[in-house]
């Protein structure tokens, strides 16, 4: 078992999607480079990820990613503690190539190779800023394949308190987005639009699911698209403020109530739907009325990223130690399952 | 020199070491999908056997394909990951040469053929000059059928080796054996392209100086991605 202590440095790798990304974390928390490459144009044209493009852009991205980490980073390999790489869930193909990398390297360096739950990553990446959060901590991670709320106990204790029963948060951003002809990714887009537009134009559905803490998004989708197809008319900027702002009341509503349902310390923002500028102002608004601490990570660290990749690591060679050497990706992993 | 040897190219997974002279250790198994499980551990087995450090290492060879998009994917990254970091350059190879050299034959021809799926083969011809080989043309991927024309384009004897001339044997036989003088099939053993041949390869080119840069070593796919053929055809209808 090797130490892990504050001067332990981990490398970093992510790939299970479309971005390729390494980085070197000191300590867990300390962030000494973060290098992302994004797939984001290579996709464009597709209206989403292509798996098999993604996979052949790793490839070729991945090497360079790597060098530019270890030199914004200051150190070279042999400061390198330890290797760790998302192995789940994801893209199977892309994964692969950030494993198989990640094991190399480790194998080469004589140093543990730790496989990440890239969920359970982006839970670490609220921890980036401040570490010292309080626990219990509630996760709101919204993204193009996810919607879930975390019930983060301490590290490595979570439990799920709700989550989406159809569309991820992200994938309503993208769907909308694509129908309004406004490309892809849809978050950015909509987030443009919906600024220049009245949020109150139109009365969209806030599907509250009363019961629980479940979300639903896709009648929201449906609800946008008859809508426009009853008023060809109506502006774009409306529609995308009004479907933005149903959006995010649900969101905000949910994560006040399951905050409320768990006793939570601190509540963060996750995924890349966390870089929306009115679940942002929203977040910050209602956080500041209750009481609650509330952690908003920088953009960069909201969406993919391999800080947090690294950063999960750590924790995770903290307290189960390395992963072997034989293992191999997990597309289908669940943020409650265990990596190793 | 020794150079380490990765070919994850077809659903042979194997690892060999050579240090100039002969093959230090070897190791090989049929994984069928389990490339990136199978590799790293290979890796630090053959290095354990031979008694070296991945350090001692001066130059990594690796199958380039083509072949499995994703077992490709696994060696080379593999490959660029270790080259990376003890810092030493790559010889990159194809699967169709490495078959290519691990037959023996009287044939003026060998035909190395890759089953590429969906009814499709990767292909290349060699010449064999006084025991040496000699690629014709560049590697292609087609029918079988436009593999044969190939071969009869040659019109010389002609040694098939490789998982596609397994696969379309009778087909190749029935098309190339009514006009060719001699149309051989090499053993099932030689059918995947294995590291033991490559690390020979390898270091013969090595000592030619042919190395790559780790960040410069690429795939060879031969077919583009599915979407962006869809996206193609669309455009132009
Ligand atoms: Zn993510």
């Amino acid at each position: 078992m090797i130490r892990v202590d504050e001067a332990t440095v981990v490398l970093g790798i992510e790939s299970s999607c479309d971005e390729t990304a390494a980085a070197v974390v000191m300590g867990g928390n300390d962030v000494l480079s973060s290098v992302v490459a994004t797939q984001i144009e290579q996709h464009a044209r597709y209206g989403g990820v292509v798996p098999e493009i993604a996979s052949r852009a790793h490839v070729e991205a991945m090497t360079p990613v790597i060098r530019k980490a270890i030199a914004d980073a200051g150190v070279g390999f042999e400061r390198i503690d330890a290797v760790a790489a998302t192995v789940g869930p994801g893209l199977v193909g892309a994964l692969l190539v950030g494993v198989a990398a990640a094991k190399s390297i480790a194998l080469a360096l004589n140093k543990p190779f730790v496989g990440v739950n890239h969920l359970e990553a982006h839970l670490y990446a609220a921890l980036l800023d401040d570490p010292h959060v309080e626990f219990p901590m509630l996760v709101v991670l919204v993204s193009g394949g996810n919607t879930l709320l975390v019930n983060m106990e301490s590290h490595g204790r979570y439990s799920i308190v709700g989550q989406t029963i159809d569309d991820a948060a992200g994938e309503a951003f993208d769907k909308v987005a694509r129908y309004l002809g406004l490309g892809h990714p849809g978050g950015p887009a909509i987030d443009r639009e919906a600024k220049l537009g009245n949020a109150q134009a139109i009365e969209f559905p806030r599907a509250m699911l009363h019961d629980g803490f479940d979300v639903s998004f896709s009648g929201l989708k449906t609800a946008v698209v008859n809508y426009v197809r009853k008023h060809p008319a109506v502006s774009t900027q409306d529609v995308a403020a009004s479907f933005q702002t149903a959006v995010v009341d649900v969101l905000v509503a949910k994560s006040m109530k399951a905050a409320q349902h768990i006793g939570a310390k601190t509540i963060a923002l996750g995924g890349g739907v966390a870089a929306n500028s009115l679940l942002r102002e929203k977040m910050t608004a209602v956080c500041a009325q209750a009481g609650w601490r509330l952690v908003l990570p920088s953009m960069a660290m909201c969406t993919d990223n391999a800080a947090m990749i690294a950063s999960a690591g750590w924790y995770r060679l903290l307290q189960d130690g390395p992963s072997d050497l034989g293992m191999g990706a997990m597309p289908n992993l669940k943020l409650t399952d265990r990596t190793n | 020199m020794i150079i380490l040897g990765i070919d994850t190219a077809t659903d042979a997974v194997s690892v060999a070491l050579h240090d100039g002279e002969s093959v230090l250790a070897h190791s090989e198994i049929r994984s069928d999908r389990q490339h990136a499980e199978a590799l790293t551990p290979m890796i630090d087995f053959v290095c354990k056997q031979a008694s070296i450090e991945l350090w001692d290492v001066g130059g990594i060879a690796v199958d380039i394909g083509p072949g499995l998009f994703t077992g490709m994917r696994v060696g080379i990254a593999s490959a660029q990951a270790i080259a990376h970091v003890i810092d030493v350059p790559i010889i990159p190879v194809t699967s169709l040469d490495i078959l290519s050299a691990a037959v023996q034959t009287h044939c003026e021809v060998i035909a190395s053929v890759i089953d590429a799926r969906r009814g499709e083969v990767y292909w290349a011809l060699y010449r064999v000059i006084d025991g040496t080989l000699k690629q014709v043309g560049a590697p292609q991927i087609g029918s079988a059928e436009s593999c044969a024309v190939d071969v009869l384009d040659r019109g010389q004897s002609t040694l098939l080796v490789g998982t596609g001339a397994v696969k379309y044997e009778t087909e190749f036989r029935d098309r190339l054996a009514p006009v060719l003088p001699i149309v051989e099939f090499a053993d099932d053993k030689h059918s995947m392209p294995l590291a033991s041949t490559l690390v020979e390869i390898a270091h013969e080119r090595a000592l030619r100086g042919e190395w790559v840069q780790a960040d410069n070593v690429a795939p060879m796919y031969l077919r583009a991605p599915d979407a962006e053929i869809n996206w193609a055809t669309r455009s132009t209808q």
